[in-house]
Formats: C-alpha cells, sequence, structure tokens
C-alpha cells in the first residue's frame, strides 16, 4: 500500500518532469481539453445563471400569488380559442373577493386588479419614458412584500377616491430627481399631475428584460379616470398556502366562472397562469444550452482525447528503453501502468486548470460589463471540471499505458 | 558452512561491510536452459543447453564471440527473460515459472543491473536515479535518501549528487549506475559489457571499483568479450554458440 504511495508520488515527479521538458508539445495537446473545460464551465455558468436568475425574478413576481388572464403564459397553438375570449375587467376582481369572502376557509386571500401601460413621467426638465404605469388597489401591499425606499403606498381611502398620488420604482424616482427626495413633488404621467407619495425599494430586473424597478403605482380608479376607461385588466390573486397552489387554483377558477356567469361544461374562457409556466417555458432554453454545451464538450474532449492517447503513445515510444530500465530494477506493471496514466491525466488536469482560468475571465468579462447577464459562477464547476479531466486523462491514457506495462523487459531494453 | 578463504584483512572488511553475505551458497543453479527466438521461419537457438552453478561472492566473467548467447543468458540470469526449457533457481526459488510481477519482485530484491549504455533516466539527478529501485522496493523517503546518498557515496560520487546524467563523465555516469545495482543489497550484481562504452583508463577505474565490491563480499558476474577485463574475475566462463566451452578458475 505504502509501495503504491510512494510509486504515485514518483509518477507524478516523472509526469512533471516530462511535461516542463516537453512543455509545447503538451500544451497543444492539452489544447482540446482546455476547449472542453471552457465549454463545459461556460455552460454551467449559464445555466445556472438562468436559473440564479429566474428564481430572484419569480421571487420578485411573488411565488404565491396567481395571475388570471386572458392569454395563458406560454406558445399556444389554437390561437383562435383564445382571441375570442371576453377581456378580463377590473370589476371582476371585486366579484371574486366578494365569493373568497363568503367561501370558508377559503385557500384565497385577496384579489387585486392590475391594469397597465407604457407612460412618460416628467418632472421639470427631467423625464423619463416607457415607464410601466399600472393602476391598482390598495391590496397590491398583500400581494408582495416590496419594501419602500421611502413613503409608503397609497391607502384605501386614496384608492377609493381615486387620488392623484403614486409610487414610483426606485430608477425612475433617481431619473426623476437625483439629488433630493421625491417625496410629495408633483410628477407629470403622461400630462396628468400625480403626488408621489412613496418609492420602492431597488427590486432588479426579471430575466433582465422587465426592470422592477422602472414602474409607476397609481390607484386603479385614477389610472382609469386619465389613461383608459375600458377597465380592462388582469386580476392578481394571493394564495394562503402555496403549497396547496393546486387547489387554490381550481378553487379560483370556480370562482372566477360563477363571477362570469359560466355554465357548467362550458370551457374556462380565462387563463389561470402562475410562476411555473414560465419555468417550464425556460426550461427547453436551459436544455438547448446544455446540448449545445455538451456537444461542443464532448467532441473538443474527443478530439482531446485522442491527442493526449497519441502524445502517450509516443512518450511510450520515446521512453521504451526507459521502460526497460525500470523493469529491470524492478518496476511492477502496475507502476509501469500508473506512471504513464498519471502522465496522461497530468496533461489533462493541466488542460483543465487553464480550460478554468480561460473560463472564469471570460465569466469575469461578462460580469463586469453586463452585470445583468445571467451568468454565475460555482465551486461545483470546478469540481465538475477536474473530474471531466481526470476522467479524459484516464481514458485516453489507458490503451498505451496498458501496452507500456505489458512491454517485455529484454525487448524494450534493446530498444534504441 | 565453509570458513572465509581470504586473508584476515579482507575477512575484516569484508565483516564490516553492509553487503556482507556468508561466501558459499549456491545463488544461481540453472540446468540444461535452452533459449530459442522465433525470426518468422527461422530458429535461432540463442542457447542449447546450459548448465552453471553459481555461489555467493564469486567473481564470474561470461565470454565468448559475439552471437554466442552471453547477453540471453546474461537476461536470464537476471530473471529478465525466462527459458524455453530448463530450469532456473534463485536461492532455492524456481524461477522458470514466476509471473512477470514476482520476476519484477525478484529483480529488485536480489539484483543489481550494470548496463553497457549506463540506461540512467536522462532528466534525473543521480541521487533519483539510485533511489528508483528503492521506490519500488517501497521504502519511505527518508530511508531512500539516507541509503541513495551512501551508495553513491560508496562508488565515490558524494559531491555528485544533484547532477544529472548528461552533467556527468562516462565513466561518473557508469559509477551511478553502479550505485543504483548496489543500493537495495543484491544478491548478485550483473553487468553486461559494464566498459563497453568507457576509454580503457575509466574502464579499468570500472572495473577497480566492482573489484572492491567483490571484495566487500558481493556477488558479480560480468559480460565481456575483453581479455583485460575478464582477468579481473576469478572465474571466468566461455559460451560458444549457446553452449559452454569452459568454465575455469583463475587466481
Ligand atoms: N530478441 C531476439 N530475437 C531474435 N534473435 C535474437 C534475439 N536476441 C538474441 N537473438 C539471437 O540470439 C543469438 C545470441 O544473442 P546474444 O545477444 O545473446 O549474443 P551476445 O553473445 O550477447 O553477442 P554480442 O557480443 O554481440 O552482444 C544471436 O544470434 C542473436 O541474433
Ligand atoms: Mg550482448
Amino acid at each position: 500500500m505504502k509501495r503504491l504511495l510512494y510509486e504515485f508520488t514518483e509518477s507524478f515527479r516523472i509526469a512533471w518532469t516530462q511535461i516542463r521538458a516537453n512543455k509545447m508539445r503538451s500544451l497543444l495537446t492539452a489544447l482540446g481539453v482546455i476547449i472542453g473545460i471552457v465549454a463545459v464551465t461556460l455552460m454551467g455558468t449559464a445555466i445556472r445563471g438562468i436559473d440564479t436568475g429566474f428564481q430572484n425574478s419569480l421571487a420578485l413576481l411573488g411565488d404565491d400569488v396567481l395571475y388570471i388572464q386572458k392569454w395563458p403564459w406560454g406558445p399556444v397553438e389554437d390561437w383562435w380559442n383564445y382571441a375570442n375570449r371576453p377581456v378580463i375587467k377590473t370589476r371582476n376582481a371585486d366579484e371574486i373577493n366578494r365569493i373568497i369572502g363568503n367561501t370558508p376557509n377559503s385557500l384565497l386571500e385577496v384579489a387585486v386588479p392590475v391594469s397597465g401601460r407604457g407612460s412618460t413621467i416628467k418632472v421639470g426638465d427631467a423625464r423619463v419614458s416607457n415607464v410601466y404605469t399600472i393602476g391598482t388597489s390598495a391590496d397590491y401591499a398583500k400581494l408582495s412584500a416590496a419594501d419602500y425606499r421611502e413613503g409608503r403606498l397609497f391607502n384605501d381611502s386614496e384608492s377609493t377616491a381615486g387620488t392623484a398620488v403614486c409610487v414610483l420604482g426606485c430608477d425612475v424616482a433617481d431619473a426623476l430627481s437625483p439629488t433630493r427626495s421625491i417625496i410629495d413633488q408633483t410628477v407629470y404621467i403622461d400630462g396628468h399631475p400625480f403626488r408621489v407619495v412613496g418609492v420602492f425599494a431597488k427590486q432588479g430586473e426579471f430575466l433582465g428584460l422587465f426592470s422592477f424597478d422602472n414602474q409607476a403605482v397609481l390607484p386603479l380608479a385614477a389610472f382609469s379616470k386619465y389613461f383608459s376607461t375600458k377597465q380592462n385588466a388582469e386580476l392578481r390573486v394571493k394564495v394562503r398556502d402555496k403549497t396547496r397552489m393546486t387547489e387554490a387554483k381550481e378553487e379560483l377558477a370556480g370562482a372566477m366562472r360563477r363571477a362570469r356567469g359560466q355554465l357548467p361544461g362550458e370551457r374556462d374562457n380565462f387563463s389561470i397562469n402562475e410562476q411555473e409556466a414560465i419555468r417550464a417555458q425556460l426550461d427547453p432554453i436551459k436544455k438547448g444550452i446544455a446540448f449545445a454545451g455538451l456537444f461542443i464538450t464532448g467532441l473538443s474532449l474527443f478530439v482531446g482525447a485522442i491527442g493526449i492517447m497519441n502524445i502517450t503513445f509516443v512518450s511510450v515510444k520515446e521512453r521504451t528503453k526507459e521502460i526497460g530500465t525500470r523493469k529491470a530494477l524492478g518496476a511492477r506493471r502496475l507502476s509501469i501502468l500508473l506512471q504513464f496514466l498519471i502522465e496522461a491525466v497530468s496533461i489533462c488536469l493541466i488542460g483543465g486548470v487553464v480550460g478554468m482560468i480561460v473560463a472564469y475571465s471570460l465569466f469575469a468579462v461578462v460580469r463586469s460589463g453586463a452585470p445583468n447577464f445571467p451568468v454565475e459562477f460555482s465551486p461545483d464547476l470546478v469540481v465538475v471540471s477536474m473530474m471531466v479531466s481526470i476522467v479524459t486523462g484516464i481514458v485516453s491514457g489507458f490503451a498505451p499505458a496498458w501496452g507500456a506495462s505489458r512491454l517485455d523487459p529484454v525487448v524494450a531494453l534493446r530498444y534504441e | 558452512m565453509t570458513a572465509p578463504s581470504a586473508s584476515p584483512g579482507q575477512a575484516e572488511r569484508a565483516a564490516i561491510s553492509r553487503n556482507y553475505r556468508p561466501p558459499g551458497a549456491v545463488v544461481i543453479e540453472i540446468e540444461n536452459v535452452t533459449k530459442l527466438y522465433k525470426m518468422g521461419e527461422e530458429i535461432v537457438h540463442a542457447l542449447r543447453g546450459v548448465s552453471l552453478n553459481v555461489s555467493r561472492n564469486e567473481y564470474l566473467a561470461i565470454m565468448g564471440p559475439s552471437g554466442s548467447g552471453k547477453s540471453t543468458l546474461m537476461n536470464m540470469l537476471g530473471c529478465l527473460d525466462t527459458p524455453t526449457s530448463g530450469k532456473y533457481h534463485f536461492s532455492g526459488k524456481n524461477v522458470s515459472t514466476m509471473t512477470d510481477d514476482e520476476l519484477a519482485d525478484i529483480r529488485n530484491r536480489e539484483i543489481g543491473f550494470v548496463f553497457q549504455t549506463f540506461n540512467l533516466l536522462p532528466r534525473s539527478t543521480s541521487l533519483a536515479n539510485v533511489e528508483l529501485p528503492l521506490i519500488y522496493a517501497g521504502l519511505s523517503p527518508g530511508i531512500r535518501r539516507e541509503r541513495a546518498e551512501q551508495a553513491l557515496r560508496d562508488v565515490g560520487l558524494g559531491e555528485r549528487m544533484m547532477h544529472k546524467p548528461n552533467e556527468l563523465s562516462g565513466g561518473q555516469r557508469q559509477r551511478v549506475a553502479i550505485a543504483r545495482a548496489l543500493v537495495n543489497r543484491p544478491s548478485i550484481i550483473l553487468a553486461d559489457e559494464p566498459t563497453g562504452n568507457l576509454d580503457s583508463r575509466t574502464g579499468e577505474e570500472i572495473m577497480q571499483l566492482l573489484e572492491d565490491l567483490y571484495e566487500q563480499g558481493n556477488t558479480i558476474i560480468v559480460v565481456t568479450h575483453e581479455e583485460d577485463i575478464a582477468r579481473h574475475a576469478r572465474r571466468v566462463v566461455r559460451l560458444r554458440d549457446g553452449l559452454i566451452e569452459s568454465d575455469a578458475r583463475q587466481a
């Protein structure tokens, strides 16, 4: 056992001197492994980045919220079946809230209507366009545990009265009034004056596509008065127990059908959406990245493995006499096998380390250049890469190492 | 047990030597050994039936013309090769039926090789070269180093431990090889044309070193075709066409 350990260290020493003596050759041989490791690592960072970015984004949506909308999230093939559905109205929220109130042990807490549009907001010379402006009820506070950097949400009386007050996302607030607090200032949303009562704390972006910090939230009545009299909305329904999402969904479907007076047997003429739908949509993207990544990784590792196999064959050939000498001095078959396997594995490990460094540098560049791009580097990637390198080394080094271990010592010693 | 036949001075040196073993016991016993090589259709009889006994603390030279089978016999004696037929007992153990790994262990523990071309690892220091057999013997780094340093001092290379082979002269290289052959305290030292790549003066120095090792109680077998070299040995075996032509002791 001890002997094996000593042979291991000796083999690493020999491998190291060998690689140092053939720096260029070793590096070129390791190139395939380097590319493979870069590919697998970048794939890992991308998938993981999407995952965490997604988790964070979902947390912004609230994982205990159901959305009643005309269209389902995700692709539909029979779009004509959806196009004729009646539009969801803000009053549907009141009807559902009434039903919830009359249902003992309801799994639902509250339904909140949300209407939205893009607006331009101005204060003095400062203006921000494309702000996602929504009108909603004071129950909006119950939906998300969003923090306020300053101020508060409008209250029930402002909500029912349709007072012209608003809460701004932090990016909007900062753009409009970079130096002093915007609270109690009057801003002009598409020309209509609103008093700012609150600013949300920074929340972040949804998958880098939509910023929650670029919003303005108004009382629904005010929103309807100035921007849209159609009362079109989506409903956001808070669920009491998020472990019973499916049942809650069924209850909500029943409530909505009653609110709409749908007949038994009739198909739902609305969609209840939840985070899961987005997650399901993201899966194919992740799979695509994984597939492409694995393909590139596999291909380059395959090329790399062949290169390493070749170089190990060359190494065995070059050092046939050395193998004979070692055998004469008492090296067993396993000793020789180990020596060349370790040499192949060492080259792969060097490739792996270089690959990790390259991948990490790329990651760092992306991180600093585009902070919102979903990438995340994790220690497991290091472990995975090292494992992949070791396995590649063993697989590609085995045939030549095996051949070396079986050499007849007399033949090997004669070799010139 | 026969008493050492050497003079008191030599006996004293032998007694203090760490390589001392009682002389007389038979180490190598081969009986009617043959070796065939197949070269395509042609069969080469490298050895046609050789019998030979070698005892502890003998100094033997194997001589003969080129192609007579000297190296083949040497490889056999060194357990690098197994005979096509015949018996080989090494220290009483039947070697002809051993597996590759068992032979490797015998070579490691019992045999020290000295090659015509030195066969040092080019990128390793003298010390690392000499330590090599001890690695395969499973000795710890501390003991390895200590014993390798001692072996290098024994061959007069105490000052050259960290030199690589290309920083050494031919004679020094062969000394390193001899230190490597000695370091695991083998039963016999096998040298195939140890002076073949050296000029005659350096060759003579190497033969003097082997002589010293013999005096200290080592068993030495040298293959050579030079009479000058063979003169150092106490016994000369002459081969011709794969057979022993003569086997004679000399002063
Ligand atoms: N591996 C081999 N394959 C085929 N023939 C071989 C092999 N090894 C040795 N022989 C043959 O066996 C015979 C004896 O060879 P060996 O090497 O033992 O001779 P030698 O006495 O050492 O000669 P030299 O003094 O030239 O070294 C030669 O005819 C040689 O050609
Ligand atoms: Mg020969």
